[in-house]
């Protein structure tokens, strides 16, 4: 059976619709379970101790007074921990010379970023835990510090790991054609430098744990809000000497994730590590500040850039210089090169052009380590791609879409490999661009723009075309030697009452990953959604899977969860075909029936199904298999990764007095393969699109020379408010992938991947004529006023 | 928390139309409070110093923040959090219009943000998408880019006023 997606009028046609989210009913009324909403018997509270210094050696640390707080338990230094805990190296094989020394979950006699844990306090309650804290006396003696990327290398700046050798971690240069000669013989060549801020995630709900071990069963709980259950499950086994099965890991609701929540971090490793030393549940949860010392930090970087056009505006070459510090470690298990490795994958990446040289430096520092957040080098490749085809167009003196349609591949172009070698299936950036044009209506916008400039109003249309990683396969890390899965799996089983439960090893974190599933499971096996039940994010319950991560969830745990769902139907209808003394064939279940499938006339209800098989199975044939649950694993093996696009637009307005930038309005059109949610599409697109305008407009953490953070407060690290915020226009186009009967693709970072770059471009197309431009992230008041020669230093 | 904060306070106050009575540490915040002494986890302790309103709760008919609150402060008060206005089916509506317009995503933010909403729409009248925003900038999402919340309290705020909506 082929699901006829073509047909809306299908039986059971849910994928396709806008499903209510079965998990949103609770959430609103406050029944959500977050980590620090569960509390077990005997638990403990752990606060930690964390380096104030950026670099420094710990000579001593003075624990009697903290002991003696009433509450506390026990305090443990780094050493303590190394005792039952062994430190981790975060490389992966096919990142060629990456390196990174050995990491504990808490410094044992150095500290090597601002926030690092140094020691930790256990107590009854949380309070407590962090009187003692406060009470705990470490000697430090301050090391001189790494903190300016740029010269990180140089001889006279000294080196944070000397086992290392020298602050480069990682270094790859991505070639092909002949870039000195594309460039030789340009008409034009243009140039720049851009740099991205070092953001981070701020997810409302703080990074938080709770582990249980039970010593008698030899069994570790832990109850953990993350992306990635199953490889959580394998690094704490692997690093606390206990089996990996007898590690569990669960994850009930995740108040916000973006790729911060799939890493592992050394004081969630830590608790661990404690709750397995005193037998006690033991929970840690981030407070602000903590969150903004130690969850990762990411895009980070300065590019010097170049493009090379032809007269007609043909791209003969992009030439890309990329940097960026990743802090004092590379984060395990998925390394911090992989944002810069990236990077020189996706520059250029919409255009058909020849000649490419794409390099990426990746140092030490001693500030928090940077790693993967929503978009992993998407808006740092579409900011350097888009902001230099914006500039090359100015230059030329041509239109802004003209010379992306001269450029992008065509839409019968496909299969193809770029210049980068990545290998696209399937995209559709003419079509994309044709539906953004038709939606902001272009030459509606351009006239506004214009008649705005008579009254000495200066606005900015702004166009972004990107291509967005998903679906990735073991290419992505399992080949690098890292125990995370690129496949998932579903169980879908049919209970007694005829109601189906479907756990997969794909996880929620709001996305709507339950309600996607639901509506696949409930389309392919021919009940109703409200009728399946999905559970995930438990590694003793669900099948073996890699979680959430590169927009895989609908790609590859509804591919997993569709054919689970048709393997159920066709067990489903063999008994059926039994009971009815019927041919299987001339059977289907619509709505939770079994009917004829030619005239639809219902046989027999699907809790009658389930009465005989359960509780009557005496009068089927003895022969007869009545397998009712079924499980099927999917993983991509055709192309490395599933690639989308996608084109977005920004309209600024630029107030060259206080230089101050008001988003007007934005769009984005996207092409993520198969829409399982329309809805919940739209959403994640918004809600990417706003993560990606916090980066373009306000997110910076700042640090200062000796590597002190400067701003790790929400009311100091600005994020978009509802004030500040367009109304955004989403338009899609699908293509979906064959690899897949589902054929869907990701859609959970095309927001971000494209919103700086669009922003950028469009502040840009608004000082253009006052001679200003801007590419250093974000454009604040300040950066604009420079641009402007409003302000000089 | 010193010594002095660990000095214990009785306080007596309404709790979703229940009494309760408690005897509370001095330094205790009022989210806390509410959540491991009372079990009413629905407020959510985020940045714990006041910007993000995810820790929001009515006291006395205002949305205030639980993290700024000293749960000695609540004496005498009353309080809603978002357990007591969904047993009394106060924002019903506005529940279901959440869920519909998909107005959230991990559900961290959304009950305060419920109670700041709520705190608006009480005033009555129809507030336009610039007066929700504003009204909304001491709520912080990162999940949703805000527009499906500011859809949806348009949505509840029209239909409260009597106009049809499809």
């Amino acid at each position: 059976m082929t699901v006829q997606f073509g047909n809306p009028d299908r039986p059971n046609s849910y994928i396709g619709k806008t499903v209510p989210r079965p998990n949103a009913g609770r959430l609103v009324e406050g029944r959500g379970k977050y980590v620090d909403d569960i509390v077990l018997p005997r638990m403990l509270h752990v606060a930690f101790v964390r380096s104030p210094f950026a670099h420094a050696k710990i000579n001593a640390i003075e624990t009697a007074d903290a002991a003696s707080v009433k509450g506390v338990l026990r305090v443990f230094s780094g050493a303590d921990l190394a005792e039952v805990c062994t430190p981790w190296v975060a490389v992966l094989a096919h990142l060629k010379g990456l390196k990174s020394p050995p990491e504990h979950p808490m410094a044992i006699d150095r500290a090597c970023w601002v926030g690092e844990p140094v020691v930790a306090v256990v107590a009854t309650s949380r309070a407590a835990a962090e009187d003692g804290a406060e009470l705990v006396d470490v000697d430090y003696e301050q090391l001189p510090v790494v903190t300016d990327m740029m010269t990180a290398l140089d001889k006279d700046t000294p080196i944070l790991h000397p086992e290392m050798g020298d602050n480069l971690a990682f270094q790859r240069v991505n070639e092909e054609g002949d870039i000195e000669a594309a460039f030789a013989g340009a008409h034009k060549v243009v140039s720049a430098q851009f740099s991205t801020a070092r953001h981070t995630g701020v997810t409302l709900e703080p990074r938080s744990i709770l582990v249980d071990w039970n010593p008698a069963e030899n069994l570790m709980t832990a109850y953990h809000a993350t992306q990635a259950p199953h490889m959580m499950q394998a690094v704490l086994a692997k690093h606390l000497d206990v089996p990996e099965s007898n590690v569990r890991v669960i994850c009930g609701d995740v108040g916000g994730s973006y790729g911060i929540k799939v890493h592992v971090y050394p004081d969630e490793v830590a608790t661990a590590a404690i709750a397995k030393i005193m037998g006690r549940p033991v929970k840690f949860v981030a407070d602000r500040l903590e969150s903004f010392t130690t969850d990762i930090h990411a895009r980070d970087h300065k590019i010097d850039a170049k493009i090379a056009v032809d007269r007609d505006g043909k791209i003969l070459g992009f030439d890309v210089d990329d940097w960026t510090a990743i802090g004092a470690y590379s984060v395990y298990p998925r390394t911090s090169a992989i944002e810069g490795n990236q990077v020189i994958n996706l520059c250029g990446g919409p255009y058909d052009f020849a000649n490419y040289r794409a390099k990426t430096t990746v140092v030490f520092q001693n500030k928090t380590p940077t790693c993967q957040y929503r978009a992993v080098g998407h808006p740092i490749a579409v900011a350097i791609t888009e902001g230099l085809v914006d500039m090359a167009a100015a230059e030329l003196g041509m239109d802004p879409i003209e010379i992306r349609r001269r450029n992008m591949y065509a839409d019968d172009a496909y299969p193809v490999t770029s210049p980068a070698k990545m290998r696209f299936e399937g995209l559709s950036h003419h079509q994309s661009m044709d539906k953004l044009v038709g939606l902001m209506d272009y030459d509606a916008l351009r006239a506004d723009q214009a008649a705005a400039r008579e009254k000495g109003i200066q606005r900015g249309i702004g166009i972004a075309a990107f291509i967005e990683l998903t679906n990735p396969s073991p290419f992505m890390y399992g080949i690098g030697g890292a125990r995370i899965s690129a496949q998932d799996g579903c169980t879908v089983r049919m209970d007694p009452d005829g109601s189906i439960v479907a756990l997969s090893g794909v996880t929620e974190q709001g996305q709507g990953t339950e309600a996607m599933l639901s509506q696949i499971v409930a389309e392919s096996v021919g009940v109703f959604p409200s009728k399946v039940r999905v559970i995930t994010g438990d590694t003793q319950v669900t099948p073996y899977g890699g979680g959430t991560w590169a927009s895989r969830g609908a790609g590859i745990g509804g591919e997993a969860a569709l054919r689970a769902g048709r393997a159920l139907r066709d067990s489903i209808l063999e008994v059926a075909a039994a009971m009815l003394q019927a041919d299987q064939n001339s059977l289907d279940i619509r709505d939770g029936e079994v009917v004829d499938s030619d005239t639809g006339v219902a046989r027999m209800p699907l809790e009658e199904l389930g009465r005989i098989v359960y509780f009557r199975g005496d009068t089927l044939p003895n022969d007869l298999p009545r397998e009712l649950v079924q499980t099927r694993h999917y993983i991509t093996s055709e192309y490395p990764f599933a690639f989308t696009n996608g084109v977005q637009a920004s309209y600024v307005e630029v107030d060259t007095d206080t230089g101050e930038v008001t988003l007007l309005k934005h769009w984005c059109v996207e092409d993520c393969g198969r829409i399982i949610n329309p809805q919940l599409v739209d959403e994640q697109i918004r809600g990417g699109l706003v993560q990606g305008l916090g980066g373009a407009l306000f997110e910076e953490i700042h640090y200062d020379e000796d590597g002190q953070l400067l701003n790790g407060s929400m009311a100091d690290y600005l994020v978009p408010m509802a004030a500040e915020m367009p109304d955004m226009i989403i338009g899609h186009v699908e293509t979906p992938t064959k690899e897949s009967a589902l054929g869907a693709k990701g859609a959970g970072e095309a927001g971000t991947a494209g919103a700086p770059a669009a922003v950028m471009n469009a502040i840009n197309d608004a000082l253009r004529p006052m001679g200003a431009q801007v590419s250093t992230m974000p454009f604040t008041p300040d950066r604009i006023l420079r641009a402007l020669g409003t302000i000089e230093d | 928390m010193s010594e002095m904060f660990r000095d214990k306070i009785e306080i007596d106050l309404t709790v979703n139309g229940e009494a309760v009575q408690a005897r509370v540490p001095a330094g205790q915040h009022a989210v806390d409070f509410l959540r491991q002494e009372l079990g009413l986890t629905g407020a959510h302790a985020s940045c714990e110093h006041g910007v993000c309103g995810a820790c929001t709760i009515r006291v006395d008919g205002d949305a205030v923040r639980g993290c700024l609150t000293l749960a000695a402060q609540l004496d005498g008060s009353d309080i809603w959090t978002i357990e007591g206005l969904t047993d009394t089916d106060a924002i019903r509506d506005l529940q279901k219009a959440f869920v519909a317009r998909n107005a959230l995503q991990c559900g961290f933010c959304t009950p305060g943000m419920l109670v700041a909403v709520e705190e608006l729409l009480s005033k009555g009248g129809v507030p336009d998408r610039a007066v929700i925003r504003d009204h909304l900038s001491g709520n912080y999402c990162r999940c949703t880019g805000y527009e499906a919340i500011v859809d949806a309290v348009e949505s509840v705020a029209r239909q409260r006023a009597g106009e049809v909506t499809s």
